[in-house]
C-alpha cells in the first residue's frame, strides 16, 4: 500500500459482521443461500490479505484489463464551461469498455478458489454481463447471464458480444423485463444450483459480502486516482463524481478517499422523465428505506412495499435500489446525491463527443449532467475528477431512438463543429418544447 | 400456553396422522374468490392454514406463485387487506391456524410493531418469511415470539449439522423442510432421501417437521406423510386458480384437490401400520 492510502478513519471502515452499513446492509436471502454466503465471505476475508492472492489479481489487472487506467485533463470541456479543472478517470479504456471487468476479474479468482465450475450473473446495459462473459471465457466456466427482455432489444450489441464470448443469454420478461427482473432470475438459479455456481454480482448491491466485495475490487479506481492527481497536481481533488445505479464506479472512486474530509463526493442518480413524474430511477431521492435482493437499502416502492419499476434511458441505471453503502453514506451526508434527467444526460452525451473525442456511456453522461451545472460557477483552481466509467458504444441505439423520438436527429451526426461553439448545444429545448415545435421546424 | 399451531400439531399427533398444511396466495385471483376459498379449506380437509402476502419480487419462489402473487396485486390487494382476511376467516373459524408467509419488505414498510400487533388482533398463528435468515432475527422473529406469534423458519438441504441449530434456536410452531434447494414448485426429491434429512433434523429438535417444495398428489403426500408431521401444498393448488376457467371454478378446484390431498395424508400411516 502506498503513502497515499487513506487513513482508517469512520466513513471507510465498514461494514460491521453482520453486513451493515449503519442500518442498511445485512443478508435478507433465503436459508438455502445463507450457507453459501458465509463461505464467499470467508473466501473474501481470506483474499484481502493473502498475498499470493494479490499479486494475481494485479496481474490480471495490468496485462488484461489494461489498468492503470488514465487521468486524463479534458481540457476543452474544462475551457467550454469556463470553471473549474475537469480531469477525467478513463474507466472506459479498460478491457470490454466499462468499469465492471475490476469486479469481475476478481469474484473469478475467488469463484476458482471456491472450486465453482458455473457463472451466473444479471446485467441491465450488457457491460456487466460482456465482463462477465470475459472472464469466464478466460477461465474456461460456463457462463449464464440473466438480461430483462427490454433491455435485450436496446442493447444489442451487447447481447452479441456475450454470445460471442460463449455465455447463453436467457431473456427474463417478468415485470418490466429490466435489471431487477433479470436479478430475481439470477437468485432463483443460485438457490436451484447452489452447490455448482458461483453468482457474479454486479454492483455494490446484494447481501453481505457483495456490497463490501464489489467496493474492494471497484477501489483500485480510487487508489489510482488518488495516486495520479497527487503526481499531476500535488494535492487531492476538491471534488469527485461518478453515476449511480447501484453504485459501484462511484463506491470504486469515493471509498480511498472518503475519509479525506476535504474531498467532496457527488453521486449522480437518474431522474429518467424527472422524479415528479415518478419515472425514475432515483432510490436515495425518490425512494425510501426497504429490503430486497439480500440488502436493506434505499428502494422505489410503493406505500405497501411493493417494489416500483425504474425509469432511465440508461440501461445501466435502470434499477430500483442502490448499494447500502451509499444509502448511509447519504443519511451520514458524507456524499451529496442528485438527479439529472434522460434530457440532460443526453445533452451531456452529445457536448461530450463534440469537445473531447470520447463517446461516454450513457450513464456516464448522467455526471457529465451534473458537471455542466456545477463547473462554471467553481473558481479556476477547483480539481474535478469524473469517473467516465464507461464507453458510449453500447449506448448508440437508445441515443439514436430517443432523439428520433423526441426530435433534433437531424443536429446529432453533421454538427460537430457548430456544436462545439459555446452555447449552441446548450440552447436545445428540453423534450417537450421541441415537440411543440417539430411542426415549425419541418 | 399453547399456540394454535401446536395444539393442532399435539392432537394429530395424537391421531399418529400428519397435517396437511394448504397455501394460496392472499387475493388471489380476487379479494372476495380468495376468501372464499380459504373459508372453505379447513372443510375440504387442510389442517394448517398457510396464506400468502404477496410481494412483487418473490425470489425463492417459481413462475407459479409468482404470478400469483402479481394477480393479487394487480387486483389492489395489500397487506391490509391480507390481514382482513384472515379477520373474516376468523368469525368463523376459532380453530385452524393460520400462517402468513412471504417477504419481509412489505412487513417491514408497514411497520414491524403494527404488523404484529395488526395480525395477532386479526388471528394470525405463525409468520414465515423467506429472507430473514437466523442472522436477523432481532428484526422480526424475537418481536413476534414477544407478541405471541410462532415465527417458522425454513431449513433446506444446504442447512448442515453446523449450521442446523442456529436455525432452529428461536424457531417456534414447527419448522419447515424445504426438501429441495430450488424454487417452489420444482420438483420433488425422492421420498427416502427426504425421510434421511427428517431423521437428521429430528436428532436437532423436537418440533414438528413440515415438508414441502415440489408435492403435487395424494400419492406424494402420504408417502413424505408417513414420516413427516405435515406435509405442505402450494404451487398445485395455486395452479387449480391460475388453469381453471372461471374464479368459481378456480375456488372449487383447489378444494377438490385438497380433499385428495388429505385423504392421501390420512391414509400414509394406516397403509404401513
Amino acid at each position: 500500500m502506498s503513502s497515499a492510502t487513506a487513513s482508517n478513519t469512520r466513513f471507510s471502515k465498514g461494514p460491521d459482521v453482520n453486513g451493515f452499513y449503519g442500518d442498511f446492509g445485512g443478508r435478507f436471502v433465503a436459508e438455502t443461500l445463507m450457507p453459501l454466503i458465509l463461505e464467499l465471505e470467508e473466501a473474501w476475508e481470506w483474499s484481502r490479505t493473502d498475498e499470493a492472492f494479490r499479486r494475481e489479481l494485479e496481474g490480471y489487472q495490468r496485462d488484461y484489463i489494461g489498468r492503470a487506467t488514465p487521468l486524463y485533463y479534458a481540457e476543452r470541456l474544462t475551457e467550454h464551461l469556463g470553471g473549474a479543472k475537469i480531469y477525467f478517470k478513463r474507466e472506459d479504456l479498460n478491457h470490454t469498455g466499462a468499469h465492471k471487468i475490476n469486479n469481475c476479474i476478481g469474484q473469478i479468482l475467488l469463484a476458482r478458489k471456491m472450486g465453482k465450475k458455473r457463472i451466473i450473473a444479471e446485467t441491465g446495459a450488457g457491460m456487466h454481463g460482456v465482463a462477465t462473459a470475459t472472464v469466464a471465457a478466460r477461465f474456461g466456466m460456463e457462463c449464464v447471464i440473466y438480461m430483462g427482455a427490454t433491455d435485450i432489444e436496446r442493447q444489442q450489441p451487447n447481447v452479441f458480444r456475450m454470445k460471442l464470448l460463449g455465455a447463453e443469454v436467457i431473456p427474463v420478461e417478468s415485470g418490466t423485463g429490466t435489471l431487477k427482473d433479470a436479478m430475481n432470475e439470477a437468485l432463483r438459479d443460485w438457490v436451484t444450483n447452489v452447490d455448482s455456481t458461483f453468482y457474479l454480482i454486479g454492483t455494490v448491491a446484494g447481501p453481505h459480502p457483495y456490497p463490501a466485495m464489489v467496493r474492494d475490487f471497484q477501489s483500485v479506481i480510487g487508489r489510482e486516482t488518488r495516486e495520479q492527481i497527487l503526481e499531476k497536481e500535488g494535492r487531492l481533488p476538491d471534488t469527485l463524481m461518478a453515476c449511480i445505479g447501484g453504485g459501484s464506479n462511484a463506491m470504486g472512486l469515493f471509498h480511498p478517499m472518503l475519509d479525506d474530509e476535504s474531498v467532496h463526493m457527488i453521486g449522480v442518480e437518474a431522474a429518467g422523465h424527472g422524479i415528479e413524474t415518478g419515472e425514475h430511477a432515483a432510490s436515495l431521492n425518490g425512494g425510501e428505506p426497504g429490503v430486497l435482493h439480500g440488502n436493506r437499502t434505499f428502494l422505489l416502492q410503493s406505500h405497501d412495499g411493493q417494489i416500483t419499476d425504474a425509469h432511465s434511458v440508461s440501461a445501466g441505471l435502470d434499477y430500483p435500489g442502490i448499494g447500502p453503502e451509499h444509502a448511509w453514506l447519504h443519511t451520514q451526508k458524507r456524499v451529496e446525491y442528485v438527479s439529472i434527467t434522460d434530457y440532460e444526460a443526453i445533452q451531456a452525451f452529445k457536448l461530450c463527443c463534440e469537445l473531447e473525442g470520447i463517446i461516454p456511456a450513457l450513464e456516464s453522461a448522467h455526471s457529465l449532467a451534473h458537471l455542466k451545472k456545477i463547473a462554471p460557477d467553481l473558481p479556476e483552481d477547483h480539481l474535478i475528477v469524473l469517473n467516465m466509467s464507461g464507453r458510449g458504444d453500447k449506448d448508440m441505439a437508445s441515443v439514436a431512438n430517443w432523439l428520433e423520438q423526441h426530435g433534433d436527429t437531424d443536429k446529432l451526426p453533421n454538427t460537430t463543429v457548430e456544436a462545439a461553439e459555446p452555447g449552441r448545444i446548450d440552447d436545445m429545448q428540453p423534450p417537450h418544447d421541441v415537440a411543440k415545435k417539430t411542426g415549425e421546424t419541418e | 400456553m399453547a399456540t394454535r399451531i401446536t395444539r393442532r400439531l399435539e392432537a394429530l399427533k395424537a391421531e399418529d396422522r400428519a397435517a396437511l398444511v394448504t397455501f394460496t396466495m392472499a387475493g388471489d385471483p380476487n379479494y372476495q374468490a380468495s376468501l372464499d376459498t380459504l373459508k372453505g379449506l379447513p372443510g375440504a380437509g387442510a389442517d394448517i392454514i398457510e396464506l400468502g402476502m404477496p410481494f412483487t419480487d418473490p425470489m425463492a419462489d417459481g413462475p407459479s406463485i409468482q404470478k400469483a402473487a402479481l394477480r393479487a396485486l394487480k387486483g389492489q390487494h395489500t397487506q391490509q387487506k391480507t390481514l382482513e382476511m384472515v379477520r373474516e376467516f376468523r368469525r368463523d373459524d376459532q380453530d385452524t391456524p393460520i400462517v402468513l408467509m412471504g417477504y419481509y419488505n412489505p412487513i417491514y414498510r408497514y411497520g414491524v410493531e403494527r404488523f404484529l400487533e395488526d395480525a395477532s388482533e386479526a388471528g394470525v398463528d405463525g409468520l414465515i418469511v423467506v429472507d430473514l435468515p437466523p442472522e436477523h432475527d432481532s428484526e422480526l422473529c424475537l418481536p413476534a415470539a414477544r407478541a405471541g406469534i410462532d415465527f417458522i423458519r425454513l431449513a433446506t438441504p444446504t442447512t448442515d449439522d453446523k449450521r442446523l441449530p442456529r436455525v432452529l434456536e428461536n424457531t417456534s410452531g414447527f419448522i419447515y423442510y424445504v426438501s429441495v434447494a430450488g424454487v417452489t414448485g420444482a420438483a420433488a426429491p425422492t421420498p427416502e432421501s427426504v425421510e434421511r434429512s427428517i431423521t437428521r433434523i429430528r436428532a436437532h429438535t423436537d418440533l414438528p417437521i413440515a415438508v414441502g417444495f415440489g408435492i403435487r398428489s395424494a400419492e406424494q403426500a402420504a408417502s413424505i406423510g408417513r414420516f413427516a408431521d405435515a406435509v405442505v401444498v402450494g404451487s398445485a393448488l395455486i395452479s387449480c386458480i391460475e388453469h381453471a376457467d372461471s374464479v368459481e371454478a378456480g375456488t372449487r378446484d383447489v378444494h377438490a384437490l385438497v380433499r385428495e390431498l388429505a385423504r392421501g395424508v390420512r391414509q400414509a400411516r394406516l397403509a404401513t401400520a
